[in-house]
């Protein structure tokens, strides 16, 4: 892979494990065979339009998964892990297609899945797979909320996202986080918004020398960006 | 002629006036179902529309509202209602005046409701909303007039037609509904009428005495005016003369950075300490309404300004208009100039300051053009439709609706006189279902056909949601700015703007320079500083483009052998130009190329306005670094685009080809950020997203994502869908104004004319000097992002890569 990998993603290590966050915005455990996506938020259009909200474009189910089918051809992972909210809200996947149901058990099959919960779709759906609240993968622990103190987590839930300037320019875009203690994934799904890594929630969480990689053809890595004058906890 | 009645006579009488003949046209006219007034400013133009309605309810037996006033303004609206009410009272008639906007209180509004006024004064805007309440039929039941003030400056944009489709369902609960718009000076009354009447009624057109000629000239200044820029700063001590010789002066600049550039200027160069105010819409409310107290109390001598006074508020006394910059549009000035003297028969006078030495070409033509009365504008197209598409949710929230009366209620109003059936269809399903090539929403449509036939919403609850982005005003995203600690608000800026701040960065707002701190919940908090110079005032303000027939007159005064006309300083250059290159012409494009500073450059003169250029520059860098020209930015003004590479451009030709121009548009139209700000504002209108009410944007988690996403989306997926349709017709004028492009290739037909020099020329010079130079990104913006992230890791003492990977 030399040259490709070098370009398509950034390499850290958490708790021991080397990991990749890639531009695309998975991560990638190599030594495992394990991939991690979050917050994919399957059927958000179909929850928006159903609550009486507007009538968004309703491909974006379509969207994400034909990048996480990418993914998946691309790395063949042994053990796909999808860290929460992977559907807008139990509704939202009971009233998936068939043919994306299709899709996804096509996805699925020949490798262990495991749809970790999240604060929009608690209960398991009726998919195949596993449904846990929090796997253990020694070293790591994957949860969809970062829990403050751990250490070794790997979470999603905040899409977080971070602004630079380059030349004048604002550029914002989704990006992982990471310091040591925990890794925080952008969200895969295209219909999710992103919370700034300057924002309290996010700047509070993490220790002060965190880092940012930002997501994109090629992914590079920041040191978080804060507030200024605002001190880390 | 009819006589005034009696107490309107004893009024008059009383005061040792006497009617305007067009205000006694007006009462002969008043039962012409559709009626348009042409009158300068200050002509009793308002007046004139009310009249009749005085003169109906004079006998005090009409019950409920009666006449419905319309004008672009809330503060015109209030005005009005003073203006209207001390007569009325004066007179001893027995009417109820009320006026309706964004700023009235909701209890009064519920009151409105219940129990309307005579008079109703309101905005279309609020017209809207009142359509869209299931009792609008009780509201308007007694509606006899609507009148449709500043009917010129609504008939430009989107919420003219917006309000043309609520007078066609107005008409609809009132059939004997009559229609009056009031208007200035335009190029084209029969258009306007179009607009105003029901279609296809005939509108009669009336016209007052438009007065004597306006006294306008250059300003005379001590310094030549600058090659290029638009601040103006040179006229500062003329200006200033100026404003001590006259009573009250308005100094209006085109956009609102420069504005509060020169105010800055003014004041610094102000040794008399003459009261001097500022007045844009930057502005926090608080402060421009401090600035219009002081300026009704006569208390100002001169006020910097925007378009935000073109129109209506009578300011009394002002006896000068000063217009810093060039006009860009003969109609505009000639309003603007109207500003001055709102004395009937005393001539308005004006001058005019060209900020640079083209702009000096630009004020000479406009001043012949508005001697001449040659007025400019460019004919507006069909209605558009997604402020049909905001117009049927509007309709769905009052009730019930057929969709073929609808569609017939539609083609009333004179902007969608013209729309087929198939779109309006099309508008009906993109409403109720998405209209997306895939069926993802049957069961969640927004509106349903019952077993009736009648359309309605789903959901009732969803009324509220609609009501909420009712409007077509498409604001930029503003943030609010204010002093830290006092909270005292100043105003807005660009978010855009915002983001490129940094603390410590100065600014001028309000004509006072100010230190970025920070931004705090969506508020730009600043502080007060001392520099003497701010860093920018960047801010963007509205950019005209200069009007196609202004460009056209300079082309044909380029024909000229000598300009005398000209001062000398800019009739030399010319010359000079004439000399080694050659100018510009009506027929035919002019292209130079020359070295300069080790790079090969390109100067296009299009004519075709700033934004028709700046996209011509986007297409060509574009094409240019298709061909391995390498093209490393350009730059581009009303006039010209410059361009610069590292390879010589030898063949122009091929650049031009209509057909491959198009092309390049087609695929441009792709991924430029100019066409998804386009496609957010017509999404917004047609109730695809919710427009961000400021300072009300989400600032947690999971923000609303942004509008690109869905464009890019529906390129991907549904690149036929209806939106999609409605930004590529919107990119035809507008901030991309491809249509300008047509027309200058029309008009150039191929005849390209290929000026190699070996030296900048004259013309092209100043362009050099410009500001709003814009790199080529193509794979470079990658390479950008790289930089900085590398920069910051050094910064911050890391490697550039994870040492423990």
């Amino acid at each position: 892979m030399g040259l490709e990998r070098i370009r398509n993603e950034c390499a850290f290590t958490l708790a021991g494990a080397r990991l990749a966050a890639r531009g695309t915005g998975a991560l990638w455990w190599a030594d495992l065979g394990l991939m991690a996506v979050s917050d994919l938020h399957l059927g958000k259009s179909e929850r928006i339009a159903r609550r009486g909200g507007t009538m968004l474009p309703p491909y974006e189910t379509r969207d994400t998964l034909a990048r996480l089918d990418a993914e998946i051809a691309h790395l063949n992972p042994r053990i796909v892990i999808c860290l929460g909210d992977s559907f807008d809200d139990p509704a939202a996947g009971a009233a998936l297609e068939p043919e994306t149901v299709l899709w996804l058990a096509r996805l699925m099959a020949g490798r262990r899945w495991v749809w970790i919960e999240g604060n929009h779709d608690p209960g398991p759906v009726g998919l195949g797979g596993t449904h846990l609240a929090e796997l253990h993968e020694a070293p790591l622990t994957f949860r969809h909320i970062a829990k403050p103190g751990a250490s070794g987590e790997v979470s999603g839930h905040y899409h977080p996202k971070a602004v630079l300037r380059a030349r004048g320019r604002p550029v914002s875009r989704p990006c992982f986080l990471h310091d040591g203690d925990r890794a925080i994934l952008p969200a895969f799904g295209t219909y999710t918004g992103g919370l700034r890594s300057d924002m309290p929630a996010l700047a509070d969480l993490m220790r002060p020398e965190a880092r940012a990689i930002l997501t994109g053809q090629v992914p590079m890595e920041i040191p978080m960006p804060r507030r200024p004058g605002r001190r880390p906890r | 002629m009819t006589p005034l009645p009696g107490p309107f006579a004893g009024w008059f009488d009383a005061r040792g006036w006497q009617a305007h003949p067009h205000q006694c046209a007006m009462l002969d006219r008043a039962d012409a179902p559709a009626l348009l007034l042409i009158a300068p400013t200050g002509g009793g133009k308002t007046l004139a529309g009310f009249l009749p309605t005085l003169v109906e309810l004079a006998d005090g037996l009409h019950t409920g509202l009666h006449t419905l006033y319309v004008s672009p303004l809330k503060a015109l609206a209030a005005d009005i209602r003073r203006n209207l009410t001390a007569p009325a009272r004066e007179m001893g008639l027995p009417v109820r005046i009320e006026d309706r906007t964004g700023d009235t209180p909701s209890s009064a509004k519920r009151r409105q409701r219940a129990d309307p006024p005579h008079i109703l004064l309101t905005t279309p805007e609020s017209l809207a909303l009142l359509l869209s309440y299931e009792d609008a039929p009780r509201i308007f039941a007694g509606l006899e007039r609507v009148i449709v003030d500043e009917i010129h400056a609504l008939a430009e944009s989107k919420r003219g037609d917006q309000l043309m489709l609520g007078l066609a369902r107005l008409q609809s609960l009132r059939p004997g509904l009559r229609r009056v718009g009031l208007s200035a000076t335009v190029e084209d009354p029969a258009a306007i009428a179009r607009i105003l009447a029901r279609h296809p009624d005939p509108c009669e057109i009336l016209h007052a005495d438009p007065g004597p000629d306006p006294d306008i000239a250059m300003l005379e200044t001590a310094e030549m005016p600058p090659w290029s820029g638009g601040g103006g700063a040179h006229a500062i001590p003329a200006v200033l003369e100026q404003v001590k010789a006259h009573r009250t002066t308005l100094i209006f600049h085109n956009t609102r950075a420069q504005a509060e550039i020169f105010f800055h200027k003014l004041w610094m160069a102000n040794d008399e300490g003459l009261p001097i105010g500022i007045h844009h819409g930057s502005l926090a409310r608080e402060q421009r309404q401090k600035v219009e107290a002081a300026m009704v109390r006569g208390d100002l001598r001169a006020i910097v300004c925007t378009g935000t006074l073109d129109l209506g508020i009578d300011w009394g006394d002002v006896d000068l208009i000063i217009q810093v910059g060039a006009p860009k549009n003969v109609k505009r000035l000639v309003q603007r100039i109207g500003r001055a003297n709102h004395r009937y028969n005393a001539p308005s006078k004006a001058r005019l300051v060209p900020a640079n030495r083209f702009e000096v070409v630009e004020c000479v033509a406009a001043l012949q053009a508005a001697k001449e009365r040659d007025l400019d504008g460019d004919p507006r197209g069909a209605g558009p439709r997604d402020v049909l598409c905001q117009q049927i949710l509007i309709t769905a929230c009052a009730g019930p609706f057929d969709a073929g009366a609808l569609y017939a209620e539609v083609k009333s109003a004179g902007p969608y006189a013209a729309l087929s059936r198939a779109d309006f269809d099309a508008c009906l399903d993109f409403v109720a279902t998405g209209g997306y090539a895939l069926r993802a929403y049957d069961r969640w449509q927004r509106l349903k056909q019952g077993a009736d036939g009648l359309w309605r919403l789903r959901d009732p609850r969803s009324a509220r949601q609609i009501r909420m982005n009712i409007g077509t005003i498409q604001d930029t995203d503003l943030v609010k700015v204010r002093m830290r600690g006092r909270g005292k608000p100043l105003g807005e800026i660009e978010e855009g703007f915002a983001a490129t701040l940094t603390p410590g960065d100065t600014f001028l707002i309000g004509g006072r320079i100010v230190r970025y701190e920070g931004l705090r919940e969506m508020v730009v908090e600043v502080t007060r500083s001392a520099a003497r110079k701010p860093r920018i005032a960047a801010f963007m303000g509205t950019k005209f483009a200069t009007s196609t027939q202004l460009s056209h007159r300079i082309l044909r005064m380029f024909r000229q052998g000598s300009w005398p006309e000209l001062p000398d300083h800019t009739a030399d250059w010319l010359a000079l130009q004439r000399e080694v290159s050659r100018l510009p012409e009506m027929g035919r494009l002019l292209v130079e190329t020359f070295p300069h500073e080790g790079r090969e450059h390109a100067c296009i003169y299009g004519f075709a306005g700033r934004n028709a250029m700046q996209t011509l520059g986007l297409l060509l860098t574009q094409r240019m670094e298709a061909l391995g020209l390498h093209p490393l930015g350009f730059v581009s003004t009303d006039y010209a685009v410059l361009i610069w590479g590292l390879e010589r451009l030898d063949d122009p030709a091929a650049l031009f080809a209509p057909g491959d121009l198009r092309d390049a548009f087609e695929t441009w139209l792709g991924g430029n950020a100019v066409m998804k700000r386009t496609f957010k504002a017509s999404a917004v209108i047609a109730g695809l997203i919710d427009r961000q009410i400021g300072g009300q944007r989400k600032t947690g988690r999971q923000a609303t994502f942004s509008s690109d996403i869905l464009y890019d989306t529906l390129r991907r997926y549904d690149p036929a869908h209806l939106l999609l349709g409605i930004t590529r017709e919107e990119a035809l004028k507008g901030l991309v104004d491809f249509g300008r492009i047509e027309e200058m290739l029309a008009r150039t037909a191929g005849r390209i004319d290929h000026a190699p020099l070996d030296r900048v020329s004259p013309l092209a010079a100043p362009l050099f000097l410009e500001a709003g130079r814009v790199p080529i990104d193509g794979a470079g913006a990658e390479r950008l992002v790289a930089e900085e992230a590398a920069r910051l890791m050094r910064a911050a003492g890391l490697a550039e890569t994870s040492d423990h990977a």
